[in-house]
């Protein structure tokens, strides 16, 4: 039955214009294509447009401030240490995961021995939560439990590393916690991606006498471009929305010097019964991805008609 | 088959028997160790009857588990009754119609007689209708010391903040921290709101907190209590606790001078069995100024259809005032009792203090009563980053300050 019906239905579709093409495709992705535009792009505009009024515990749409919201926004220090810290764990943690994760993958590419084992203890991280992680770092970073104190008890005495008190250096010790949890996973991505590399590659690359770290930087990278677009994709939706493992390791202290923008909107949601505000600075945060995301999207499609 | 049947049966007993007896989920924020004590009276009281308590503690205190409780409310998911601080915070879940109301209880049992002081219901009351049952009185101004710290450092315990102050270079010498400070943003704001009745003096408090009055927060008096904030946040340095409870912990281990807290750190040096006046001193108003402010705990019962329910959270309510429960909550509590006709002989020697300032009168409207969530979030957030980062000069705090209380709300 269900043969006979996808088949009466292409003969049909066939006459009509494109817009009737490959409708039972088309039928199937009505659910998603719905989704898309109710979620995504309606509750979006629902949500900036609740960021210009005076919206309390409950959403008023009839209450207009204007532009109210974002003064009070951009002259809050918080949001300004946010969006700073935001900044600072976004780009040390986007070069040193996708660094990290290519030279360890690289190196468990040399044909090791126990490879499966090694892989495995480094992807370990990943498989737990972002709190887990934060309280595990919160100890070991504790400068009467972890690092500190083992290296004192070594005899180096006066060895000091207590990043978590310390809001000059905090939120690099937020950045050690998410790069050891990330890294691992960016590995496998990029393992997966150099054993997608045919071996005569590297057959070539032997015969002409390159060094091994040249045709990794300049043949094996290259070609590895597709990985490396998934990789920083997933990154950076992970630093974007990092909230839980700040929550858990510092829970945005010493004072306010290591908040995130994440944690922000809320807090002033929820905490501070501001959903005004609270929207608008998770419309700020939204325009920031689209500043990424816009030429990225630009080169990335708009380019391929040249080729 | 016999199984099948027997487990039928066994629900529809089980399903006949829900009709009287409800199970009611509530949910609070008494997670240490004299808080829990304290709400497990309110449970077994209400065991005790026909009906069942299902504890739904949240941790890590008001802060995080406010939103939660909010956003289950809004979220058509209510919870049978929660706790929250009388004042604004349920004011809006109040005005959109999702909390019980509870007039007809409250005027069967004449609660405007017997609450005590009347502010309390009042800030219970939206329109001329009770929505909340306050349970206990708190009071953040209190200064809370360690025998046995002072002890180590050779100086006597000190009768009031400024002689805390004074012997506060002795317990550095001695190796100890002089101020103990959870991390929390609500406990800086605490420790702020204490030292400004306690330095800046009553009037002052009043006209910032009450009346909004952005040139008293301007003024001279008040760049003293920014001074002596700047001051003991200096004290503080080296005790990195992040709760409450831990850093109430060194001071009852002896490893800090003092904490600046609210009376509910009572319970824990009950839980710890150390004896008022002997084994630490509590100072009301910081010892300064005798006053108190009659904030507090209040459980509210959001709207559910089910009669059988509703009927239950009234119990509840009714249950949650009377004269025995409030006894054996409060003394496990380290509070005190909403109600002036209840014998509370059994209070150690601080929680008398308190109901002694509370008898002649000395009371002051809490912060959480004037300000909304939105400004005493601001407030918080300017005591913690000015708490943690020295570099914050005491001119640039109070303009912020000042800002802060000229748009407040």
């Amino acid at each position: 039955m269900a043969v006979t019906d996808t088949g009466r239905m292409d003969v049909g579709a066939k006459r009509p214009s494109r817009l009737f093409k490959n409708m039972t495709a088309k039928i199937a992705a009505i659910p998603m294509i719905a989704t898309a535009l109710v979620v995504f792009i309606g509750c979006t505009a629902w949500t900036i447009y609740h960021s210009f009024t005076r919206s309390r515990l409950l959403p008023a749409p009839d209450k207009w401030t204007g532009l109210q919201n974002y003064d009070r926004l951009w002259s809050e220090n918080r949001w300004l240490v946010s969006i700073e810290n935001l900044a600072i764990f976004g780009s040390c943690s986007l070069v040193l995961s996708l660094v990290i994760g290519f030279i360890l993958a690289a190196l468990l590419d040399r044909k090791i021995r126990f490879e499966n084992t090694i892989r495995t203890i480094i992807l370990y991280p990943f498989a737990l939560s972002f709190v887990v992680t934060g309280l595990v770092w919160q100890w070991l970073l504790n400068p009467d439990l972890g690092l500190q104190n083992v290296v004192r008890s070594w005899g180096w005495e006066t060895f000091t590393f207590d990043p978590l008190n310390n809001a000059d250096i905090v939120i690099y010790g937020i950045l050690i916690a998410g790069i050891w949890q990330g890294s691992g996973f960016v590995m496998v991505l990029m393992l997966a991606g150099m054993r997608g590399i045919d071996e005569d590659v590297w057959k070539a690359s032997r015969v002409e006498g390159i060094p091994t770290w040249k045709t990794y930087i300049f043949i094996v990278i290259p070609m590895m471009r597709p990985v490396f677009v998934t990789a920083l994709v997933i990154i950076s939706a992970g630093i974007i929305k990092v909230y839980d493992l700040v929550v858990a390791q510092t829970s945005g202290g010493p004072g306010i010097a290591s908040e995130v923008p994440a944690k922000y909107v809320i807090d002033k949601m929820f905490g501070s019964q501001n959903l005004g505000l609270g929207f608008a600075a998770s419309t700020m945060m939204l325009l920031s991805v689209l500043v990424v995301l816009i030429p990225w999207a630009y080169l990335e499609f708009g380019g391929k008609k040249e080729r | 088959m016999k199984l099948s049947t027997k487990l039928l049966s066994a629900t529809a007993i089980v399903g006949a028997s829900a009709v009287s007896a409800a199970e009611l989920e509530v949910t609070h924020w008494w997670t240490s160790g004299g808080e829990a004590a304290a709400v497990a009276e309110f449970a077994s009281a209400f065991n005790a009857t026909e009906h069942t308590w299902i504890d739904g503690a949240i941790a890590g205190s008001g802060g995080t588990a406010r939103p939660i409780i909010i956003s289950r409310i809004l979220g058509g998911d209510p919870m049978h009754a929660t706790q929250l601080n009388h004042g604004r915070q349920a004011e809006e879940l109040v005005e959109a119609g999702l909390m019980l109301d509870l007039t007809d209880v409250a005027e069967a049992e004449g609660w405007a007689d017997v609450v005590n002081p009347s502010r309390l219901l009042d800030a219970c009351t939206l329109d001329g209708k009770v929505y909340c049952v306050p349970v206990n009185i708190h009071s953040p101004q209190w200064l809370w010391l360690s025998h046995d710290a002072f002890a180590k450092a050779g100086v006597d315990v000190p009768a009031d903040w400024f002689e805390f102050v004074d012997a506060a270079p002795a317990l550095r010498d001695a190796g100890l921290v002089p101020l103990a400070m959870g991390q929390q943003s609500w406990q800086t704001s605490l420790a702020f709101g204490a030292l400004m009745v306690a330095v800046g003096g009553t009037d002052l408090y009043i006209d910032v907190l009450t009346n909004k009055n952005a040139d008293a927060a301007a003024s001279e008096d008040m760049t003293k209590v920014w001074e002596a904030y700047a001051a003991a946040r200096l004290l503080s340095e080296g005790s990195n606790v992040n709760d409450w409870n831990q850093a109430t912990n060194l001071v009852i281990t002896g490893q800090a001078g003092g904490q600046i807290h609210g009376d509910w750190a009572q319970g824990e040096f009950q839980v710890a069995e150390q004896v008022a006046g002997t084994d630490y001193t509590c100072l009301p108003g910081l010892g300064v100024n005798e006053i108190i402010a009659t904030g507090g705990d209040a459980f509210y019962f959001p709207k559910q259809d089910d009669p059988a329910i509703e009927a239950a959270q009234k119990e509840l309510a009714s249950l949650m005032i009377s004269q025995e429960v409030q006894v054996a909550f409060n003394l496990k509590k380290g509070s005190l009792p909403i109600r002036g006709d209840i014998d509370l002989s059994a209070a150690n020697d601080c929680m008398q203090k308190g109901l002694a300032i509370l008898a002649a009168g000395n009371v002051l409207p809490d912060g959480v009563n004037s300000f909304s969530a939105d400004t005493a979030g601001q407030i918080d957030d300017l005591t913690v980053e000015f708490w943690n980062d020295t570099s914050i000069s005491v001119e640039d705090a109070q303009a912020r300050y000042v800002d802060i209380i000229a748009s407040a709300d």
